[in-house]
C-alpha cells in the first residue's frame, strides 16, 4: 500500500481503552479523540493518510452495553456495537427487519462482517454504507451520547437527517453514537434490500435499493424508499414514496414510479459505474421490489 | 511521535506482552514483534483475506485490526495449528487435495476454514464457497482449496 504524497499514516498520542459509554465520553469531552469500534474502515482510512485524526485514539470495543440487541414489543435497539455477524446469527431481526438482514448478508465479507459494526456504518458516513439503507426505510433514530457536566446526556436523530456530506454527519466531535433503534412494522409488510457490484463479496454498492411499506389490499402505505451510491448521502426518495402511498400497484403505477425515481436521482458516473448504469440498476431494483407485491 | 502501549494478550496459547505503537495494526504486531509470518500482508485493506486469524474465537482480517485491540484477547494464528505433533487435519487436508499453488493465501484460507469448520457437521461445497467469499487466491486454485476443506468438515474435532 502506498501513502499519497506528503501525507502520513495517523499517530497517535494518547490512548484510552473505554469500558463504559461515561468512560467514553469522558475522553470525548474536548473533541480531539478518534472512536475505535470494528476497525474495518478505520484502519484503511488511517494508513491512506485521507482523513484527520483525533490524536485521542478511544477504544471501545470493550463497552459491553453497546453490543446489546434489545427487541421490545414496539421497539427494536441495536446497540452501536452490534455487528453485521450479531444482526444474522440474532434469529428473531430476520423477521422483525428483513431488509436489514439482507443489507447485513450482502455486506462485505465473512471477516468484516465479524467486527463492522452498526454504528461504525452511520459515523462513517459512506454514500454507499449497505446497513444504514434499511435502517432509513425503518425510520431509525440515532442515539448520541454526550457528557453534560458530570451526567451522560442522550439526543436522538432521526436517520434520514443524520447525514449531512460524505463523511459528514451531525455528530458532533464530542459524542458517541450508542444505539440505532426503530419500530417494527406491524401486519402485512414489504421490506427489500437490493445492491450491486460485479463479486459477490467485498463489493462497495454501484447502487443499492431499500424499500419499506405497508400493505393493505394490494395498496402501499407508510412507503419508505432509500437508496445507496446515488448522492453525497443515503438518499430518501421521497417523491417517489408519495407517488406510490396509498395507490394500488399497477402496471401503469410501476411505470410512472420508474420515471419518478431516475427524474429524482442524480448519480455521479464514476470508474464503479456510469449515471446510466446507476439509473438502470435503481429503476431496476424498484420495479423488481413492486412488481413482486402487484 | 507515536504513543507506545504495554499490550498482553494470549499468543497461540500463550501468554504474551509487548510494548507497541498505537499506530500499528494487529498483522504488524505479529509480523514484526512476534517474528510470526503466517498471517500476510497483501492488499492491506480486507479485501484479500491473506492476514486471517482468529482472535476469541471469531476470524477477522488482522490489517484491519489495531494492534492495541489485542489486549486482553485470545488470538491464534496458523503458527498455532502446529502442535509439535504434526499437521492439523484441516492443514492435512490442504496437503491432500493439493490446494496450496503458491502459498501464500494458504494461512488466511486455513484460518477462516478453521472458522468455518463445527465440530461434526459436514459442510457443503456452497456453504464453503460463501465461508471464502473474503481470500483471495491469486493463483486461482479455489476448486482444490473447497475440495479440502468439505473433506476436512464433518470431523468430531
Amino acid at each position: 500500500m502506498t501513502l499519497p504524497q506528503n501525507q502520513s499514516p495517523a499517530e497517535f498520542e494518547y490512548y484510552v481503552n473505554a469500558t463504559s459509554i461515561e468512560e467514553a465520553c469522558r475522553a470525548l469531552g474536548d473533541g480531539v479523540g478518534t472512536i475505535l469500534a470494528g476497525g474495518s474502515d478505520l484502519w484503511v482510512q488511517k494508513d491512506e493518510g485521507v482523513k484527520i485524526f483525533g490524536p485521542r485514539l478511544i477504544n471501545i470495543s470493550r463497552v459491553d452495553e453497546l453490543a446489546e440487541i434489545s427487541i421490545g414489543n414496539d421497539h427494536v435497539r441495536l446497540g452501536a456495537r452490534v455487528t453485521m455477524t450479531d444482526i444474522l446469527n440474532h434469529g428473531e431481526l430476520g423477521n422483525i427487519a428483513p431488509g436489514l438482514l439482507e443489507a447485513a448478508n450482502r455486506f462485505a465479507s465473512p471477516q468484516i462482517r465479524n467486527v463492522a459494526t452498526v454504528g461504525g456504518n452511520f459515523a462513517n458516513a459512506s454514500p454507499a454504507a449497505d446497513s444504514v439503507i434499511p435502517l432509513i426505510c425503518l425510520d431509525a433514530e440515532i442515539e448520541l451520547a454526550r457528557l453534560d457536566g458530570n451526567a451522560v446526556a442522550i439526543r436522538s436523530i432521526p436517520s434520514a437527517d443524520f447525514f449531512t456530506g460524505p463523511g459528514k454527519t451531525v455528530r458532533t466531535d464530542d459524542e458517541l453514537i450508542t444505539a440505532i433503534s426503530f419500530k417494527p412494522r406491524d401486519g402485512k409488510s414489504l421490506a427489500r434490500f437490493f445492491k450491486s457490484g460485479p463479486r459477490p463479496a467485498l463489493e462497495i454498492s454501484i447502487v443499492s435499493l431499500g424499500i419499506a411499506a405497508d400493505i393493505l389490499d394490494g395498496k402501499l402505505s407508510n412507503v419508505r424508499i432509500a437508496l445507496g451510491a446515488v448522492a453525497p448521502i443515503p438518499f430518501r426518495a421521497r417523491k417517489t414514496e408519495a407517488l406510490i402511498e396509498g395507490q394500488k400497484i399497477d402496471d401503469k403505477l410501476i411505470h410512472a414510479a420508474l420515471e419518478c425515481l431516475v427524474s429524482e436521482i442524480s448519480p455521479i458516473g464514476d470508474v464503479r459505474g456510469s449515471k446510466w448504469y446507476r439509473q438502470h440498476l435503481a429503476r431496476t431494483y424498484l420495479q423488481e421490489a413492486l412488481t413482486d407485491v402487484a | 511521535m507515536s504513543l507506545k502501549v504495554e499490550i498482553a494478550f494470549k499468543l497461540n496459547g500463550r501468554s504474551v506482552a509487548r510494548e507497541i505503537l498505537t499506530s500499528t495494526s494487529s498483522l504488524q504486531v505479529l509480523n514484526r514483534d512476534f517474528d510470526l509470518a503466517g498471517a500476510k500482508l497483501a492488499c492491506g485493506e480486507g479485501e484479500c483475506g491473506a492476514c486471517t486469524i482468529m482472535v476469541d474465537g471469531v476470524s477477522r482480517n488482522a490489517c484491519l485490526m489495531a494492534g492495541v485491540d489485542l489486549d486482553g484477547r485470545d488470538v491464534e494464528t496458523v503458527e498455532g495449528l502446529w502442535e509439535g505433533n504434526g499437521l492439523d487435519p484441516l492443514q492435512e487436508a490442504f496437503v491432500n487435495s493439493g490446494a496450496v499453488q503458491c502459498g501464500f493465501c494458504t494461512p488466511g484460507m486455513v484460518m477462516q476454514a478453521k472458522y468455518l469448520l463445527k465440530p461434526g457437521k459436514k459442510l457443503s461445497r456452497d456453504e464453503v464457497i460463501r465461508g471464502l467469499e473474503g481470500n483471495v487466491c491469486r493463483c486461482t486454485g479455489y476448486h482444490k482449496i473447497i475440495d479440502a476443506v468439505v473433506a476436512a468438515s464433518g470431523e468430531a474435532s
